[in-house]
């Protein structure tokens, strides 16, 4: 995108109380149809690579957890993977275990607060105050097992710092029938709705080939056809012990993705029971005294996609480096490739696609290409998009 | 009190602004108005503008970028206004304090525009969804 | 392929590494000059088929290097290049996005944190650190004072409607009343 010659552009502040992270969109349009779309981003840089450097090695989980609030269990998987690489340990099968039903959790509660974002983006309210009702039982179930709702602060170099004690197995897997009954309801109210199907599919394409260029992870890259899956082709935690599948849709559009993360719902469910049944006997840590000098790489299957973290250590007790890479700084690039061409009103729903984090579809601006003028703001797409359905419905019958 | 502070306390329209948060108290604002917490039924509810609210919900260490961004919008905001200061990165920029890009807390931000500036503290990585709820209705008593 | 196919096909670009590390069964490291990066950087990506990951900026001991992590899915290797830049007062190795628009951003955020430049790069614009933040200052940089640059005056109305700086050349046309 170059621009030659200077447009008015309108930044809007904080404006829909749903659209949380701070984030600057510029959309360049030509009568309905975007041509151009560029992002400024920097209001969510907190340094914490730089932080990481000035903390000891044990001490960084709890901060990369924080990194993002939703891929809390991911961030620090990944980090304590990286660095039990470079001390060369292994921890014990109990803590494996207890990692992959936290993550799995982690991912059930993510993709319905998606599905109730998304459902609000586009008109469905019910749908929105729907997912978030009855996700409330899995952040409880994780509240019980951990402390805490979101921010777990379970792993640690060696294994988990606390156990999933065995009286409370029967309960969780009678949590989980119920939350599965919800979520079975939830989905097929989604995924039979006629005005849904209208309204997401065909919209926001993202082919294979861009998919493959953009290098995006995650449901994206699987909603485009891509079967990548880190749990299954470079298993960790104990994905390889345990019977499940791999998602995949090869239509790219809203929809597919959509499908993706629903049926990922049903698979995690699936993967807990079964890991809940085999949980194994023993310690769930074992000690690691010292990270020797080296360099480590661990990933981790977030609800958005890849998350990856490089360590690099000198022997000593801080981590010389640490590059955290959170799924969303490649797929929200990929905006390039699947919004221009499309409606300004197909946008806002677009970019939640991709799931950036939270939702970063605020600050949005519509810059009319021809005589430079402004036309509507974050809130004002949000209406558009609302009342497309709206049209489509009222076609429907 | 003055009658503008009273018909605050009654059913206070609040404004959500993240300055550089993990979203995760964000998150926890945005379950209060699901069906498990419904903080509807005391009035409360999220409003798009600034202009319309009567108490600003601020989230996040400051970063650098969000610094004026912040400023701007607690200007904009009717006084007599009340900001919640919400989570332990807001209270007092949490584990981030030693970050090259943070520039907060929030209240020092804040006070550097508006000495007088009413802020109340709802600390929690993140606050239950209850403690916000019973953080906002404690310091709205006792304004 | 499978793991032994790969590390055969990986020996045809030999001539253009320092050296190939194997650290474990499926974790492997080419070590290069930063000159012979984009070559090796089109042979993975193109000729291999591996799909990119990330890339990492360090600031090592005597020269600046830059990590480009690939993963080859069916067999669940991670292949990183690592590219060494041994002049250090001008560090600069070439973009790698003429033919992957994944690493556009990233190599925005390394020349903002590092000040690695990357010519040939289509749009090299600051991404990650603030409006005011000084030029010349690289926060990563070891040798960077610990110091926080002074923020900028704050001035009402001038932050968010005027903000349109946001993008370089674009000016914004509505004044926030106040």
């Amino acid at each position: 995108m170059r621009r030659e010659m200077k447009k008015p552009v309108l930044v809007v502040g904080p404006m829909h109380p749903l659209q949380e992270e701070m984030e600057c969109f510029h959309l360049t349009v030509d009568g309905e149809k975007v041509t151009d779309i560029d992002m400024r981003i920097s209001y969510n840089h907190r340094g914490i690579e730089g932080i990481s450097e000035t903390l000891q090695f044990d001490q960084v989980p709890f901060l990369v957890s924080r990194v993002c609030g939703i891929c809390s269990a991911s961030h620090p998987l990944a980090y304590v993977q990286a660095v039990e690489e470079i001390a060369g340990v292994t921890p014990p099968d109990r803590a494996l275990y207890v990692r992959t039903i936290i993550n799995e959790l982690e991912r059930i509660h993510s993709h319905a607060l998606w599905v109730g974002l998304a459902g609000h983006f586009i008109g469905y309210d019910t749908v929105f105050m729907w997912a978030w009702k009855y996700r409330e039982p899995v952040l409880d179930l994780l509240e019980e097992i951990t402390g805490n709702r979101n921010n777990y602060g379970n792993v640690k170099v060696g294994g988990c710092r606390e156990d999933i004690p065995d009286e409370l197995i029967p309960k969780m897997l009678k949590d989980l029938d119920e939350i599965e009954k919800k979520m079975d309801m939830l989905i097929k109210a989604v995924l039979d709705d006629p005005i849904i199907h209208a309204r997401l599919k065909g919209v926001g394409i993202l082919s294979k080939e861009d998919a493959i260029r953009y290098a995006v992870a995650g449901p994206t890259a699987r909603g485009s056809g891509l079967a990548i899956d880190v749990r299954r082709d470079d298993p960790y935690a104990a994905y390889d012990d345990l019977d499940w599948n791999v998602i995949t849709r090869p239509e790219g559009d809203v929809f597919a993705k959509a499908v993706v993360r629903l049926l990922e719902i049903l698979e995690s469910i699936k993967i807990i029971r079964q890991a809940a049944k085999k949980l194994p006997d023993g310690p769930v840590a074992i000690q690691v005294k010292e990270i020797p000098p080296g360099e480590g790489t661990g990933r981790a299957e977030a609800p958005r996609g890849e998350t990856f973290h490089y360590v690099r250590s000198d022997g000593g007790n801080r981590p010389v480096r640490h590059k955290v890479r959170a799924p969303s700084f490649v797929n929200v690039p990929s905006f390039k490739a699947s919004c221009i061409g499309s409606d300004i009103a197909d946008v806002t729903i677009t970019l939640a696609a991709v799931d950036p984090c939270y939702s970063c579809t605020e600050r949005l601006a519509v810059v009319e290409s021809k005589d430079h003028k402004v036309i509507c703001d974050g809130e004002e797409l949000i209406k558009l998009s609302r009342e497309k359905t709206a049209r489509l419905r009222g076609s429907k019958g | 009190m003055s009658w503008k502070m009273l018909a605050l306390k009654k059913s206070p329209w609040v404004f959500h602004v993240n300055t550089g948060a993990c979203n995760n108290c964000d998150i926890e604002i945005v379950n209060c108005l699901t069906p498990k917490f419904d903080v509807e039924r005391f009035g409360i509810k999220l409003v798009g503008s600034p202009r319309h609210a009567d108490a600003l919900l601020v989230t996040g260490a400051v970063t650098r970028q969000a610094l004026p961004r912040l400023r701007e919008v607690y200007l904009q905001i009717p006084k007599p206004c009340v900001v919640f200061v919400i989570g332990a990165c807001a209270c007092g920029t949490g584990i981030f304090h030693t970050g090259y890009h943070i520039e907060g807390p929030v209240d020092k931000v804040i006070r550097e525009i508006d000495p007088e500036a009413i802020i109340a503290y709802v600390p929690g990585c993140p606050p239950k969804p209850e403690a916000i709820i019973s953080g906002v209705l404690q310091a709205l008593s006792i304004l | 392929m499978n793991q032994q196919e790969l590390n055969n096909k990986l020996a045809q670009i030999k001539d253009r590494l320092i050296d190939i590390e194997q650290k474990a069964s499926n974790r492997i490291f080419l070590l290069c000059e930063a000159q012979n990066n984009f070559d090796v950087n089109k042979f993975l990506f193109e000729d291999v088929g591996a799909r990119f990951v990330i890339a990492t900026g360090i600031d090592g001991e005597d020269c600046f290097e830059v990590l480009y992590h690939y993963s080859y899915d069916q067999t669940g290797c991670m292949i990183t290049i690592k590219a060494f830049i041994r002049d250090r007062e001008q560090p600069k190795i070439q973009s790698i996005a003429p033919f992957l628009p994944g690493a556009e951003w990233i190599e925005r955020e390394i020349h903002d944190l590092f000040g690695i430049d990357f010519p040939g790069h289509p749009d090299m614009r600051r991404l990650i650190l603030a409006d005011d933040w000084p030029q010349g200052v690289y926060p990563l940089r070891k040798d960077t004072s610990r110091t926080k640059p002074p923020t900028s005056a704050f001035v009402p109305g001038k932050a968010c409607g005027q903000l349109g700086r946001t993008i370089e050349g674009v000016e914004s046309s509505r004044e926030v009343k106040e």
